[in-house]
């Protein structure tokens, strides 16, 4: 993996997200759930389930998927829109080290902007370091690995990317995953939650999956869908003449 | 080491043919690939930049298929037509990346050639996102050239450049092309390159349809006769004046009015006016019926 990280294209790609004014509204659903979090906290509310129904529901199938939609589709898709992957893709660098390279850009500023956030707001929740704090951190993390290898092989198949990919966090993520079951095995909310419940112990959270489960689907998802991106972009075409 | 080979290359898009059977090979020196907007000059330089894959045929450069071939890029530079490049990096940050992405044991070396090279050095310091079109346009030559690549492909280098710009870029790639490299540009304006010595590759719907010579092709551009449709109040006399003028070499009635062929472009456009007030005719229109570049390529074609 360390062998397949560009620090080049890291820097380029970091730059060039950061730059773009979309850039400003990637942390917005994190403040928006610190904002609510607070609210709650003010208002003391009635039912004693909140922090796992504001952080574990909201947090992992709206504020992290969001997010990771937003960075995940920037580092690659948006240059891959506006042309300028050009550049990076007529030098000798690897395909798959572009796609790894970006992939860990987009996963380590999720986790700056929604698993950081989302720890702030688990101590204001919870009333400090819980095992409930702890556990949604810890989900957090692993959540935005895997949403944006996710992300990031849309990016590189569809130049629909944030439509293609908001349809699958508001039906797949949103519906299916909350509502059947047997979709559970397939939902990256899912692993995220799982992965935080073994931490935090909690059944309010609705974990469906156990840590293995979770773990090892998330590997597989996060792997094959870098696969994916790879090879795509290793067979990237430029349109020719307006025909 | 440096020479591009197409043959038989072809590419179609569905069912639609965008590069029929082509074949070529391109040296050391500049070469101009020409031809009308559309005609399939981008699919060609896509495809021998290897961004895109031939449907039927081969094609390599210095030997090697380019498609699906990274390696390629060690001995190839590309400017693209798109004006996007990393616009938040200064002129010098894209440069070096760029450098640092080919992995050069002197980055910093060759960094400062290529910006030199093309004459940005004073704006190197300077973001992208600040840069004019023309200075965009050397900052990406800057980054192609930056592996000192043996094959230099450009789509539409000349596109939004200024005269003065476009003659440097023109002594530019003339000073490549010299230096034994092999520079390929594509451009949809003949008269844009009228500087540039080399040859010229045409291509029109598709296909080669002639190489040659620049300087052979603009005597021909120059001493070509331009074609204009006229309607009158009086077709008829106004033909008779008019075939009495040197410029004109040839008259038509038709049934959409007068057809009349000139030598002179400028010539005919002064004198029509001048004629047809002195006999009293109004003129309803005039329309210079054959500048589509279409027409004037297949009137090369043709000679």
């Amino acid at each position: 993996m360390s062998g397949l990280f560009n620090g080049t294209v890291a820097s380029i790609t970091l730059r060039a997200t950061m730059g773009r004014r979309r850039a400003l509204i990637f942390a917005l659903p994190s403040v928006i759930l610190i904002l609510v979090t607070l609210a709650l906290k003010a208002a003391g509310s009635a039912s004693p389930n909140w922090p796992s129904v504001i952080l574990g529901t909201f947090g992992f199938t709206v504020v992290l998927p969001l997010t990771a939609l937003i960075i995940g589709t920037s580092v690659l898709g948006a240059e891959i829109d506006d042309g300028s992957i050009i550049h990076l893709l007529a030098t000798p660098v690897r395909r798959s080290s572009v796609i790894v390279t970006k992939f860990v850009v987009a996963a380590g500023l999720t986790m700056l902007l929604v698993a950081v956030p989302m720890l702030v707001a688990g101590l204001i929740a919870t009333g400090g370091a819980t095992k409930l704090a702890i556990g949604l951190f810890v989900g957090a993390l692993a959540g935005s690995v895997i949403y944006n290898a996710l992300f990031v092989m849309i990016s590189a198949v569809t130049t629909r990317a944030i439509a293609v990919g908001l349809l699958y966090v508001l039906f797949w993520e949103g519906l299916l995953g909350n509502l059947v079951s047997g979709a559970r095995e397939l939902s990256i909310g899912h692993y995220s939650l799982g992965i935080a419940n073994s931490i935090a112990h909690d059944a309010t959270l609705h974990a469906g999956l156990s840590l293995t489960t979770a773990v090892v689907m998330g590997a597989i998802v996060t792997v094959a869908t870098l696969t994916v991106a790879a090879r795509r972009l290793a067979h990237f075409s430029l349109r020719g003449d307006a025909l | 080491m440096s020479t591009i080979e197409l043959t038989g290359v072809s590419h179609w898009y569905g069912n639609v043919v965008a590069v029929n059977d082509v074949t070529m090979t391109i040296g050391p020196g500049v070469t101009g690939l020409l031809g009308p907007n559309g005609a399939g000059k981008s699919t060609i330089l896509h495809m021998i930049s290897g961004f895109l894959e031939p449907s039927r045929g081969t094609l390599t450069v210095g030997g090697a298929p380019s498609w699906h071939n990274p390696g390629i890029y060690r001995t190839l530079g590309l400017v693209p037509e798109r004006d996007s490049v990393y616009a938040v990096l200064t002129g010098l940050e894209f440069v070096r990346a760029t450098a640092k992405l080919h992995k050069l044991a002197d980055a910093d070396g060759a960094v400062g050639r290529a910006i030199a090279m093309v004459d940005m050095a004073a704006a190197a310091d300077r973001r992208i996102s600040t840069y004019s079109k023309g200075m965009r346009q050397r900052i990406k030559v800057a980054a192609a050239l930056v592996h000192d690549p043996q094959v230099l492909l450009l789509d539409e280098p000349f596109n939004g450049m200024d005269p003065r710009q476009r003659l440097h870029m023109m002594d530019l790639l003339d000073k490549l092309g010299a230096e034994g490299r092999t520079i390929l540009f594509s451009s949809h304006i003949l008269e844009e390159v009228e500087r540039l010595s080399g040859t010229i590759q045409v291509v029109v719907a598709g296909r080669l349809a002639a190489s040659g010579d620049f300087r052979a092709i603009r005597r021909l551009m120059t001493s070509r006769p331009h074609v204009f449709m006229v309607r009158s109040s009086d077709d008829r006399l106004l033909g008779a004046t008019l075939i009495g003028r040197p410029a004109v070499t040839g008259v038509e009635l038709t049934a959409k009015g007068l057809q009349v062929r000139a030598s002179d472009y400028g010539a005919f456009c002064r004198e029509v006016a001048v004629l047809s007030r002195e006999h009293g005719i109004r003129l309803l229109e005039l329309l210079p019926a054959d500048e589509s570049l279409e027409s004037v390529f297949s009137y090369l074609l043709a000679s």
